[in-house]
């Protein structure tokens, strides 16, 4: 995937108008406070940011998770509307409101005013695992639609088991062992990009200018549209709330999350750390990677890790 | 009105056609295939104005269906068997979110062992879904239901979906003469598609699905889901009739044959009903007095139209094309609690398993339930839950494992002397 990167000035650049600097983001957000998500929720954060560049003609189609509690009988967060489905089938669920929405457009039972922005909102555990299939359906078919997946990677909201998205050697419900988990973070980016559909990025939400960048191009789109936000998640990743914010600038200047974007046929690299700070940086905040610094270091496995960052640079040109 | 030739199948495809279907949210599997091709070509050759869209999966496409509803538009959709079961999950999340459309299922065994030809254990998997059902035993029933059941979902009474359920192949694919309404005549009984529940709008922004906390929300919501359910009984009834005088044809919650004077009842449901009639004639020649009942509306159950006609009656045989697992027939315990200590209720009531996956149920089958029956009452005492089977049916499959077994042996020499070959 990262062989696909070329020095063309990302499309993004050129179809930006809004946000060209910190201080063209909004001061205050559209989504309302006093949710039941966890104090330092990363993917609350990207929420925020990604809500404020959809606004409230939207909504928002959900899978089991998390953000499934942002709306409990009789409050909800959103201005405007809101469907939960199921664990498996939100982009279905989206389909059947956008084909609904287009229908009453053609038959002119509804006026345009009337329309909205169909976003499916899921986590990791949906997205990389029993959502996929109804993702694949709903790219193939084209549909007008906007994923965002806020990836905590593990299935946070039953007390963070190791899910598809889990990255190597990291300690969760389920990988308690001297070395973590044993598998590798799935690939879901090229997963999504291999189908071709209109564009695909990865954003999160310590980078709020190139998160909002993205997602305002993505609106401007039409076609499938899909979007993971890496979600630092205190609980999850057991470390403190205060530190959100410095977790995520840390996954991108160590070069552990990839900011990024697909369209047209080419990967373009958003935001390339030039200088990366060694991978440690990130990992020793976190204490689901404690057991490689304590008791002692567990050279092979930081070694590993680090490599493979290493290698997946060394594979991107600018 | 024009009389033409249909299959259950065609006669499904027709219902939705006539009923102005917006949306068709679609997966094929057999035997039900034929609806959504049929619908696929009418619209591919502009005869009907509908969005058809092949989701990867039942679960999805129940997911598309609900939604859609629950945004505006009339949909219809069809499963069978397995596309039903792999769909639960949702049947009863869109039945939550009072999505009011109509699914066909194409009735079909459930695996294993996989098979194709039908029985009810897939429909009766969503019995306790909040969709609403109704049974049909002819082609004809199958399109004048589709209609009566887009009034009913659509009600304001009742919002819920609603499955209209036919035997795969025997009702499916069998060609019968089909009356097909005129087309302005259905617009007029079934309507435009109601637009006052909750529809998701940019300026009047809806929430659906949301969770609740703790059971006091959560049983407030149920309720009102099984009270509205309720209601349907006597939507039903109403839109029967209005069907009826529209139409000129009647579909009782319940259909009757034969029960005024009768002694003996069978209770069926679906097209294997139409062999038990056949057999309430040929027990009449013979001076038996029987009768049958095929409820068509198994949800809401008709508990109260069963007590009336069954009242007085001697005995009673269900037959159920169903078996839950170390239970025994589904449609005898309904029946056994909707008549469980009512005065007049018939005391006998005993208990048929027969034509799972599209088994038959031969003529003297049905003399020897009525007989059975009668001795019951005759003694007042009633005899264990039978089993359909006959001896050359035995025979058949003991032959069959016969072959099994001799080729097995085959493999397993093979196997030995290839052991042994290579010491």
């Amino acid at each position: 995937m990262s062989g696909a990167s070329t020095a063309q000035k990302p499309l993004s650049e050129a179809k930006v108008t809004v946000y060209r600097r910190m201080k063209d983001l909004p001061s205050t957000h559209l989504l309302g406070g006093g949710t039941a998500m966890c104090a330092g929720c990363g993917g609350l954060e990207a929420l925020h940011e990604v809500y404020d560049v959809i606004g409230a003609n939207s909504i928002f189609v959900n899978a089991a998770g998390c953000m499934t509690l942002l709306s409990v009988y009789p409050f909800t967060p959103f201005r405007g509307s809101w469907l939960y489905t199921a664990m498996a089938s939100a982009p279905a669920g989206a389909q059947g409101v956008r084909d609904a929405l287009d229908i009453l457009l053609e038959k002119k039972r509804m006026t345009a005013q009337e329309d909205m922005d169909v976003v499916v909102l899921t986590g990791d555990g949906s997205a990389y695992g029993m959502g996929l299939s109804s993702t694949s359906g709903a790219i193939e078919r084209g549909l007008d639609f906007l994923y965002l997946c806020y990836d905590n990677e593990g299935y946070g909201n039953t007390g963070q088991q190791y899910s598809g998205a889990t990255p190597h050697g990291a300690r969760t419900a389920t990988s308690k062992g001297a070395h973590g988990f044993t598998g590798y973070k799935k690939d879901l980016f090229s997963i999504w990009a291999a189908h071709k559909p209109v564009y695909v990025a990865t954003v999160i939400g310590a980078e709020p200018l190139d998160l909002a960048r993205k997602i305002e191009k993505a609106k401007a789109l039409k076609g499938p549209r899909l979007i993971i936000a890496l979600a630092p998640c205190p609980t999850g990743w057991d470390y403190d709330p205060i530190h959100t914010v410095e977790v995520g600038k840390l996954a991108v200047k160590t070069g552990v999350w990839p900011l990024k974007e697909y369209a047209d046929g080419r990967i373009v690299h958003t935001k390339v750390p030039h200088e990366r700070a060694p991978v440690e940086d990130y990992l020793k905040l976190q204490g689901r990677f404690r057991h490689l610094f304590d008791p002692q270091r567990d050279e092979a496995l930081l070694a590993e890790i680090q490599a493979r960052v290493d290698a997946y640079w060394a594979g991107v040109s600018e | 009105m024009t009389r033409v030739l249909l299959t259950g199948n065609g006669a499904a495809a027709w219902g939705a056609r006539l009923a102005n279907v917006d949306y068709v949210p679609v997966f094929p599997i057999t035997p039900q295939t034929e609806i959504i091709e049929t619908i696929a070509r009418w619209i591919g050759d502009n005869e009907m104005d509908a969005r058809l869209v092949t989701l990867e999966s039942e679960h999805s496409m129940i997911t598309a269906a609900g939604s859609a509803a629950a945004t505006g538009v009339r949909v219809f959709s069809a499963t069978s068997s397995q596309g039903l079961l792999y769909a639960m999950e949702m049947l009863y999340t869109v039945a939550g979110w009072r999505a009011p459309f109509v699914l066909v299922n194409v009735s079909r065994g459930l695996s294993a062992p996989i098979t194709l030809e039908p029985d009810h254990n897939d429909i009766l998997a969503a019995r306790d879904s909040g969709f609403l059902q109704i049974h049909c035993s002819t082609c004809q029933e199958v399109l004048d239901s589709m209609l009566i059941a887009y009034r009913l979902a659509e009600d304001e009474r009742v919002r819920l979906p609603v499955i209209v359920n036919l035997d795969g192949f025997y009702l499916s694919f069998t060609r019968e003469p089909v009356e097909l309404p005129e087309a302005d005549s259905v617009r007029d009984y079934v309507g435009g598609y109601h637009t006052d529940t909750t529809l998701f709008r940019a300026t009047s922004p809806a929430s659906q699905g949301v969770a609740v906390l703790g059971g006091g929300p959560y049983s407030y919501f149920r309720y009102e889901l099984h009270l509205a359910a309720r209601n349907a009984l006597t939507v039903y009834d109403e839109l029967a009739s209005l069907f009826a005088e529209r139409f000129g044809r009647e579909h009782p919650a319940i259909d009757t044959y034969q029960t005024a004077d009768a002694e003996i009842v069978f209770v069926m449901m679906g097209s294997f009903a139409t062999k038990a009639r056949a057999a309430v004639d040929r027990l009449r020649d013979a001076g038996w007095r029987v009768g049958l009942v095929r409820p068509r509306l198994l949800r809401p159950f008709p508990h109260g139209q069963l007590r009336r006609i069954l009242d007085g009656k001697q005995g009673v045989a269900v037959i159920d094309q169903n078996l839950s697992m170390g239970f025994g027939g589904v449609l005898h315990s309904e029946l056994a609690s909707a008549l469980y200590g009512q005065t007049g209720a018939p005391k006998i009531l005993v208990s048929f398993v027969a034509g799972l996956g599209g088994r038959d149920i031969a003529d003297e089958e049905f003399f020897e339930m009525a007989a059975v029956t009668k001795q019951a009452v005759q003694k007042n005492e009633i005899p264990p839950p039978r089993l359909l089977y006959t001896e050359s049916e035995l025979r058949e499959v003991r032959k069959l494992q016969a072959v099994a077994h001799v080729e097995r042996e085959e493999i397993d020499k093979t196997r030995d002397e290839n052991a042994r070959g290579s010491q």
